[in-house]
C-alpha cells in the first residue's frame, strides 16, 4: 500500500514541476540585526516573555539566588544536574520511565547559549536523560555561560549542528497561553516559571 | 452551505462579530509591532518565499533526502495518498503498540484529514492538549482559526464548557483559573498516554529531522512521557537546510502571535531510547497543486494564520463561515482547490483589498490568487445563476460606451430619487448593513472635460 502510494506521489510531483530556481545564501554575517549589547537585549526580552534573567559571577553565586527563588524554597522534589547548584531529591540516572518525573517541582538544568533578539535559550538532551524534565517540572531554571549570547537566529544555528541530538530545542520564557480572549496566562502546560542564571565564570 | 448563509448568523450578531473583529486585530497589531522591530523583515520574507519556491521546484528531490535522513535517524517513513490513508496508517502504527489512549498537539493536517473522528469511531480516546484545541473539542466544534483556535468563544462560554466537563465552579471566567483547571485535567492525559501525535512545523531535508513549535509546551510534554511519537505532515513542509530555519522560525512567531519566538522550538530527530518515532507524509491534493502554476505558491505557506488575523471578512464573519480546517485568504484558495464544488462561494466573499499579501511571510500573492480562483471556478462552470448573469450583464455594459454612458447618468437620478425601499431592497445585495454612497452630480468623464477646459483656458 505504502510502497506504491510513495510512488504515486513522486510521479505525480514529477509531472509537472516549476522551473527550478536557485536557493538562496543565507550567511550568519548576513544583513541581520545586530546589538550593542546582546546581553541586555537577551534579558529585557526574555522578561517581555514571562522569563527571568540573573547574571551572577559564580555557580556559588547562582546558588545563593536560587535559595531566594520562591517556588525552589516551596518545592518539594527537586533535581539539578548543575554541579554546586541546587539539591537534588532523586537521582534522575536511576530513573528508566520518564512517568516518574512527573511530580518534580523545580528542576535546574543546563543550556548552552542564549539569543539576543528572542530571548530563547538552546537545549540538548546530552545533558540529561529525561527530555521530559524541560517540561514536566512546575518550575526550570536554565544555567549558561554569561558570555555565550548571540544576537540573531542565523548566529545561533551558525553555531549549533542540527541533528547531533535527537532532542534539541530552543526555549524562550515558561509555558504560556492566550487561548481564552487572549489573555495571557504564564503555565499552560510546562513549566510555571523560568530563571536563566547567566554566569561569567563558567 | 456558501459562504454567505454561514457567515448571516454570524454577523447578525453585532456586538459579537465586533468584538470577534477586535480580538484578532489586537493580534495584527500585536505582529506589526514585531515586524517593525526587526529592520531586515522585508529582506527575511524575501529569503523566505525564495527559499520556498525554491524547495517547491525540486520538491521530489528533498523528500528523497530527507526519507533517506530521517530513515537513518531510526525514524519510520510513511506515505499517505490521501487523507483516509493517512488515517489508516496512523490507526495501524497505534494498533501495532496496543494504543488506547492517545494526546495530540495542533496539527492542521490532522485536521484536514479529520483523524480524530476517525480514530474515536475505532475506539480510541484522542486528547488534544492544546488549549484552545481542547476546549473547541470539549464543545464538539471544529477550530475556527488555525493558530487560535478558540478565538470565537468567549471566557464565560469556557467558563460554562469547563463546569460541565471538568467540574469547574459555576460562572467562573477568570482565564487564570480556567487554565490552571486545563492544566490539571490535561496533565492526567499526558502522564496516562500511551502515544503522542504532533504535526510537523518545518522538516529538514538536510538533516531527516523536523521541527515543532508551541508556547504551551504540550507537543513536548505529549511526546516525551510515552514510547510512541507520531508525527503528520504535509509534503510542503520541507526546509532544504537546518540554517533556513533561522529565517522561518524568525517569521513564525512575529507573524502569528505577535511573538519573538514560540516558547518551545523542538528539534526532533530520532526516537527517545525505547521508544519509536513515525513519520506520515501526506500528499491530499498537494502534487496537484503544484502542478498549478497559478496556484503552486499556496504550497509555501507556514500556517501562520497572519492573512486571517488582517482579512477584513474573517475578522467580521468568523471562522466557521469557512466550513473548511483552514479558513481566511489562505483557506479561501486550498480549499476551492480541493473541493471546488462544495467551496466555490470562498474567492467570492474576499474583496480583494490586499491586506493579506502584506503581511504573509512567506510573500504569497493571496490577493491575485483569489482572483484567478474566481475564473478557475468559473471554467469548472461553478458559478451561480447570479454572479453569471450579473457579470455578462456587466460585460456587455462596458463594453459599449453608449451603454455605459446612460446607465451611469441613469443610475446618477435614480440613486438621487428613488425611495429607499427600491434601493435596499433584497435584490441588491450591497445594501445589506451597509449604505451606497452618495450618487456623484455628474460622471468623471463630465468632469475630467469640464477641469480639461477650465485648465486649457487658463494657458
Amino acid at each position: 500500500m505504502s510502497s506504491s502510494s510513495r510512488e504515486t506521489i513522486f510521479t505525480n510531483l514529477r509531472a509537472a514541476l516549476p522551473e527550478s530556481s536557485p536557493l538562496p545564501d543565507l550567511p550568519p554575517s548576513g544583513p541581520w540585526q545586530t546589538f550593542d549589547d546582546p546581553f541586555a537585549r537577551f534579558c529585557e526580552v526574555l522578561g517581555t516573555v514571562g522569563g527571568d534573567c540573573q547574571r551572577v559571577a559564580t555557580i556559588a553565586e547562582a546558588n545563593d539566588q536560587l535559595a531566594k527563588i520562591e517556588p525552589y524554597q516551596a518545592a518539594k522534589v527537586k533535581v539539578s544536574v548543575v554541579d554546586g547548584l541546587g539539591d537534588s531529591t532523586i537521582d534522575i540516572n536511576a530513573i528508566e520511565d520518564p512517568h516518574d518525573l512527573e511530580n518534580v517541582d523545580y528542576a535546574v538544568l543546563r543550556g548552552h547559549f542564549g539569543v539576543a533578539e528572542n530571548g530563547a535559550i538552546w537545549v540538548t538532551d546530552d545533558t540529561l536523560k529525561h527530555r521530559v524534565l524541560y517540561f514536566v517540572p512546575q518550575h526550570i531554571s536554565l544555567v549558561i555561560p554569561a558570555s555565550q549570547i548571540v544576537n540573531n537566529m542565523h548566529e545561533a544555528y551558525d553555531r549549533i549542528e542540527v541533528g547531533k541530538h535527537a532532542f534539541a530545542g530552543f526555549i524562550s520564557g515558561p509555558s504560556k497561553t492566550a487561548d481564552i480572549e487572549q489573555s495571557l496566562v504564564i503555565g499552560a502546560h510546562g513549566a510555571r516559571s523560568l530563571t536563566v542564571f547567566a554566569v561569567d565564570e563558567l | 452551505m456558501s459562504h454567505p448563509t454561514l457567515a448571516k448568523g454570524f454577523v447578525n450578531n453585532k456586538p459579537r462579530a465586533q468584538w470577534h473583529d477586535k480580538a484578532l486585530w489586537f493580534v495584527r497589531e500585536k505582529r506589526d509591532r514585531m515586524a517593525h522591530g526587526v529592520p531586515e523583515w522585508e529582506e527575511l520574507r524575501q529569503q523566505a518565499s525564495a527559499i520556498k519556491i525554491h524547495t517547491m521546484s525540486q520538491l521530489p528531490n528533498y523528500l528523497e533526502q530527507f526519507e533517506k535522513n530521517a530513515k537513518a535517524l531510526g525514524v519510520h517513513v510513511h506515505w499517505a495518498i490521501d487523507g483516509d490513508e493517512h488515517n489508516r496508517i496512523v490507526h495501524e502504527i497505534l494498533q501495532q503498540h496496543n494504543v488506547k489512549r492517545v494526546v495530540k498537539s495542533k496539527s492542521m493536517l490532522t485536521e484536514e484529514c479529520h483523524l480524530n473522528p476517525f480514530l474515536e469511531k475505532n475506539g480510541y480516546e484522542v486528547v488534544d492538549t492544546d488549549l484552545g484545541e481542547r476546549i473547541v473539542q470539549l464543545r464538539n466544534e471544529p477550530p475556527s482559526h488555525i493558530v487560535l483556535p478558540a478565538i470565537h468563544i468567549k471566557k464565560e462560554e469556557v467558563g460554562e464548557c469547563f463546569h460541565e466537563h471538568l467540574g469547574t465552579e459555576k460562572g467562573a471566567s477568570d482565564p487564570n483559573y480556567l487554565t490552571e483547571a486545563a492544566r490539571n485535567h490535561l496533565r492526567e492525559r499526558f502522564c496516562s498516554a500511551d502515544a503522542g501525535i504532533t504535526g510537523v512545523n518545518f522538516a529538514l531535508a538536510e538533516t531527516g529531522g523536523f521541527v515543532v513549535c508551541t508556547n504551551e509546551g504540550n507537543a513536548d510534554l505529549g511526546v516525551s512521557l510515552p514510547k510512541l511519537h507520531i508525527a503528520c505532515m504535509g509534503i510542503e513542509k520541507l526546509l532544504p537546510r537546518a540554517s533556513d530555519l533561522a529565517v522561518f522560525l524568525r517569521l513564525l512567531a512575529r507573524s502569528a502571535t505577535g511573538q519573538p519566538i514560540t516558547t518551545y522550538s523542538s528539534h526532533f530527530h530520532g526516537p527517545r531510547e525505547g521508544s519509536e518515532m513515525h513519520i506520515v507524509l501526506v500528499d491530499n491534493g498537494r502534487s496537484g497543486i503544484l502542478q498549478s502554476p497559478e496556484f503552486r505558491r499556496s504550497l509555501n505557506c507556514i500556517r501562520c494564520g497572519a492573512c486571517m488575523n488582517t482579512c477584513p471578512v474573517y475578522r467580521r464573519s468568523g471562522g466557521h463561515s469557512y466550513e473548511s480546517a483552514v479558513p481566511g485568504p489562505i483557506g479561501s484558495i486550498l480549499t476551492p482547490l480541493k473541493t471546488p464544488e462544495s467551496h466555490s462561494s470562498l474567492p467570492f466573499a474576499c474583496s480583494l483589498c490586499g491586506s493579506c499579501t502584506d503581511v504573509c511571510p512567506v510573500k504569497i500573492d493571496l490577493h491575485h490568487q483569489l482572483l484567478a480562483m474566481r475564473g478557475f471556478l468559473d471554467r469548472k462552470k461553478l458559478l451561480g445563476m447570479s454572479k453569471k448573469l450579473s457579470m455578462k450583464f456587466v460585460s456587455g455594459l462596458l463594453s459599449h460606451k453608449w451603454m455605459y454612458t446612460t446607465a451611469g447618468s441613469a443610475a446618477r437620478t435614480a440613486l438621487r430619487w428613488l425611495p429607499r425601499f427600491a434601493v435596499y431592497n433584497p435584490l441588491n445585495g450591497w445594501g445589506k448593513q451597509r449604505e451606497l454612497p452618495e450618487p456623484p452630480k455628474s460622471s468623471f468623464r463630465d468632469q475630467y472635460a469640464a477641469h480639461k477646459k477650465q485648465s486649457g483656458d487658463k494657458s
